[in-house]
């Protein structure tokens, strides 16, 4: 069994306008790569050159954001519901 | 043959009254610190307004909670409607788009940037468009 991942519209242009594609993995980062193999770019919009998750993103894992997870390094199970929304902010 | 510039068609954002007025009363209950909020659509027609947390509490800048966005988010997208509006309020400067909401902005394409100014004498309320870092006003039309 994969995991599911939503992927917001912006984004979709890396995944042939798929609203859902699936993937595997033992941790958020872990996905991310699996992910990249099929969509290249894709990665490169939630994760930062020194590794850490874009500000510009959000990442919920069971409908829980990440940054009060484990960030990059929680865990995943097979089954669990990932999504990826655009962080909104302003000044 | 290429069709005019996006940039010379006149935009025009039509809100329904009531929409607009708790928009600008979120943002004054709000003040001093920044409201913020979104106007779901259909077809480019306001349906919902959703008041969202300001999840910095902030007088200068605004971030949507991210489980409170997520729920609107979904909320909206099941129901086949369309992000329109992103609306926030400036409680010291002007209501025009600042640098911060400029670099955010390319992460909501195609929606307008509702702004409130609740600094004095008088509350304020423009509509911006902003795509690749060029800021262009809109009218507001109220209904």
């Amino acid at each position: 069994m994969a995991i599911e991942v939503r992927i917001p519209t912006i984004l979709r242009t890396y995944t042939d306008g798929q609203k859902v594609v699936e993937g595997k993995g033992e941790t958020l980062a872990g996905l991310l790569e699996d992910l990249d193999g099929r969509h290249p770019g894709l990665r490169g919009r939630l994760v930062t050159e020194d590794g850490g998750l874009h500000r510009f993103v959000n990442v919920y894992v069971n409908d829980e954001d990440v940054r009060f997870l484990g960030g990059l390094e929680t865990a995943l199970n097979d089954g669990d519901s990932v999504t990826v929304l655009p962080a909104v902010a302003g000044g | 043959m290429p069709g005019p510039a996006l940039t010379n068609l006149k935009r025009v954002l039509t809100l329904p009254r009531a929409m607009l007025d708790a928009i600008v009363a979120h943002a004054r209950r709000d003040h001093p610190d920044e409201c913020c909020g979104v106007v779901a659509g259909r077809d480019g027609t306001a349906t919902r307004m959703f008041e969202m947390e300001n999840a910095e509490r902030s007088p200068t800048g605004f971030t949507f909670d991210s489980a409170e966005w997520l729920k609107v988010y979904r909320d909206i997208d099941d129901a086949d409607e369309e992000l329109l509006v992103v609306y926030h309020s400036h409680t010291m400067t002007e209501a025009y788009p600042s640098r911060t909401d400029i670099r955010w902005s390319v992460n909501t394409p195609g929606t307008s940037w509702l702004l409130v100014s609740t600094r004095e004498p008088a509350d304020e309320i423009r509509s911006f468009r902003i795509e690749a870092g060029e800021v262009s006003e809109e009218e507001i039309r109220v209904t």
